[in-house]
């Protein structure tokens, strides 16, 4: 049987637009030494190192681990540098987690990160070629597919990007804040890509986010509570084939399905108590309630219109001001992840949802292609 | 640990692909070899898992365009690490210890000849105040070479006989790109790359894609007839800056080789990623590999140096003198980054006759 597997420690940056005070490795350390503070550990508590960011064409540094290894205390270690796309940050996690529940190591440093501004990173989305129309000029039509198919009211787009916004103004970590946030101002502001307008648009964010993950003996030590893993699941599938559902995309069902599987959950919207999912654009949110089982297809955008989605309703989406409000890509799905380990361990301050007994972790990446979720809770499996 | 073995091996040639190629097409035979080999049906494959370079395609994620190979539909499981396939090998290994799964499909590759190596490899180095020096991979190792040189008293002729020996081996290797029935003193001859190392100390810049099919426990001598059990793999990484560092050994080397139990029995052939003919005497000296072992039989990345799958070749050809019978015990190596930076130790066993 698997080893279980617990976060012990949480840390991440102040995502910002450009943090010119530190370089790359200072910012990864930023987070890993808040991650292991949290964890009441120092360096050479720290067995392995795992680290995920997205293409290194955004920095211009090729393999950055071998350049980090000394930042991150690997010195003497194992290092692991993982990259599937946008979900590379709960790959990341995930990676890491597979070391301790397959009993090969007993504490584990995970960061992921992403310092935008010390590249290009619309250039880079495009291949590296110019005329890159950016994620949201790829995304768009699905969005555009996803709103004829579900007859979801326009509305819905802005009350997703005025809860994330609110929640983000309880996360003295999030990059951007609208202290007056309300439906005219998202409604007003200018459309980018249509249906999509700019207060329904993830920023561009320099920042990292780590955890720190033990086994079960580590998990018991630990003075603070700990988040326990249930389960994990990666999907990935081929970006364009004719029959393809780009909306609702099998790869997401699939790894939602497996990893309530493992975790026992078989009602998902009943079963947990928060989900973090990854919500670059205002209308992914009633599209992953649907792929994600939390609603039935074409039913999503109902959970948002209700408020149940609100802190506070029935499934609290993205408690932290999500994707929406912070975006260092390569570490938005560990952010994700760790919200969810947050939640669980009752350290989300003043965006925590009372009484979390079971959270979702969620990121995708790609041409909605690559899938990674883990499921936290308070109990042990 | 649970028993996971490598049960089959491809790889692809190594000469340079054409310019219409895209990796996954160079990919695509080699991973329909190792599944056809290995007697899995793709819905077997419980793992997937890739090693490539976005800097060597010259395209932001690259990758994905290898996901391609695998037919992921329906969708599968999958995972990708920007690191020679060698770690990918480990990623699946680990996966597969948790038990969830029982085999895994793991390649690596990479077109080193679409630009310039020594150009492409310097964004390896600190961003900040190394990559500006344009420090390539090919004088960081002669900065080793000669320190090296110092440090045993060896000379420039003990670096020949060991380029030589490798370039005479893969004579015997259809995978091979640089192979010939040469000499010391031909190698001699060659002019300096960047002293101490002459062109024949270097490796050649080769394209190239491997991928092995790992399986637990007996499945895997259902599938195979010698599987090659996976009994030690370990690696570690050492401090980025050369000058951080003892460059006349491989230290992250030897703490790997130790932890993968290198030392408990003897080796009868190791693969090592030596693509600088120095390195083969740092690596033996961090393995305690004696004159019995045999050394990169194949010719080693002296011969071909795909860069992304020469760690996982290593593997494999490991592997595959197990496979055929050659050997009981062997050892792959790969590495990463300037002058020996990570390192990666697989021991690899049959089963007692």
């Amino acid at each position: 049987m698997a080893e279980r597997c617990a976060v012990v420690g949480v840390g991440q940056t102040h995502h910002t637009k450009v943090r010119d005070d530190v370089s790359l490795a200072g910012l990864l350390r930023e987070a890993a030494g808040r991650a292991l503070e949290d964890a009441e550990m120092t360096w050479s508590d720290i067995d392995a190192v795992v680290i995920g960011t997205a293409p290194d064409t955004f920095e211009g540094v090729m393999m950055p681990e071998l350049y980090l290894a000394d930042a991150l205390g690997a010195s003497g270690k194992p290092m692991l540098r993982v990259h599937t796309a946008g979900s590379v940050g709960g790959s990341t996690a995930i990676v890491a987690s597979n070391l301790i529940t397959g009993g090969v190591r007993k504490r584990v440093l995970t960061v992921a990160f992403e310092k935008q501004s010390e590249g290009d990173t619309t250039w880079a989305l495009g291949g590296g070629r110019s005329g890159s129309v950016g994620a949201g000029g790829y995304f768009a039509p699905h969005i555009r597919g996803y709103i004829d198919r579900s007859k979801a009211p326009e509305y819905v787009g802005w009350m997703v990007a005025v809860k994330d916004r609110k929640n983000a103004l309880l996360n003295p970590y999030a990059h951007l804040k609208v202290p007056d946030i309300s439906l005219e101002m998202v409604k007003e502001s200018p459309m980018v890509w249509d249906p999509v307008r700019r207060l329904e648009s993830c920023p561009a964010s320099d920042g990292a986010c780590a955890m720190v993950l033990t086994d079960e003996a580590g998990g018991d030590a630990a003075s603070k509570p700990a988040a326990w893993l249930h389960g994990t699941a990666m999907r990935s599938e081929l970006g364009q084939f004719p029959g393809r559902d780009p909306i609702s995309p099998k790869a997401g069902q699939d790894c939602a399905a497996d990893v309530y599987r493992q975790a026992g959950i078989t009602d998902p919207i009943n079963d947990v108590d928060m989900v973090e999912c990854y919500v670059p654009f205002s209308w992914y949110e009633p599209m992953w309630m649907e792929n994600l089982g939390f609603a039935a297809l074409g039913d999503g955008w109902k959970l948002t219109e209700d408020g149940e989605t609100e802190i506070g309703g029935k499934l609290p989406v993205n408690c932290s001001g999500g994707v929406l409000s912070s975006n260092p890509i390569g570490a938005s799905g560990m952010l994700r992840f760790a919200e969810a380990a947050m939640q669980v361990r009752g350290t989300a301050g003043e965006h925590q949802v009372p009484d979390v007994r079971t959270a979702v972790g969620h990121a995708y990446g790609g041409a909605a292609q690559y899938f990674a979720m883990w499921v936290l809770r308070t109990e042990k499996p | 640990m649970r028993d996971v073995a490598v049960v089959s091996f491809a790889q692809a040639p190594t000469s340079s692909t054409p310019v219409s190629d895209t990796e996954a097409q160079m990919l695509f035979p080699v991973v329909a070899e190792a599944m056809e080999r290995s007697g899995l049906r793709r819905d077997e494959i419980g793992f997937t898992c890739s090693g490539s370079a976005d800097y060597l395609a010259g395209q932001s994620f690259a990758f994905v365009g290898n996901l391609e190979v695998t037919g992921a539909w329906p969708p599968i499981s999958e995972s990708h690490v920007e690191m020679d396939g060698a770690w990918a090998l480990y990623e699946a290994w680990v996966h597969l210890q948790s038990g969830h799964v029982d085999s895994a499909l793991v390649f690596g590759s990479g077109i080193s000849s679409r630009g310039d190596l020594r150009e492409v490899l310097c964004l390896q180095n600190d961003p900040y105040y190394l990559m500006p020096l344009w420090a390539d991979h090919v004088s960081l190792a002669a900065l080793q070479a000669r320190a090296v040189l110092d440090a045993t008293g060896k000379g420039e002729r003990d670096l020949a006989e060991i380029a030589a020996r490798c370039r005479r081996s893969a004579v015997a290797n259809p995978f091979a790109q640089r192979f010939a029935d040469v000499t010391a003193d031909d190698l001699l001859a060659e002019p300096y790359a960047v002293a101490p190392l002459r062109t024949g100390d270097c490796p050649p810049v080769s394209d190239g894609a491997a991928a092995v099919v790992l399986v637990a426990g007996d499945r895997a001598r259902e599938v195979c007839e010698h599987p090659a059990w996976i009994r030690g793999l370990d690696h570690r990484i050492e401090p980025h800056y050369p000058g951080l560092r003892d460059l006349t050994v491989s230290e992250s080397t030897r703490l790997a080789g130790e932890a993968a139990g290198v030392g408990d029995r003897p080796i009868d052939v190791a693969e090592l990623s030596s693509s600088f003919s120095h390195e083969e005497l740092l690596l033996r000296a961090a393995l305690g590999l004696g004159d019995a072992v045999d050394v990169n039989p194949s010719g080693g990345p002296l011969a071909a140096n795909p860069v992304m799958a020469t760690g996982l070749t290593r593997i494999g050809e490991a592997a595959r003198q197990i496979h055929d019978g050659h050997a009981t015990r062997t050892l792959g190596h790969a590495t990463s980054g300037p002058c020996l930076q990570q390192n990666l130790v697989c021991v690899l066993e049959g089963d007692r006759s």
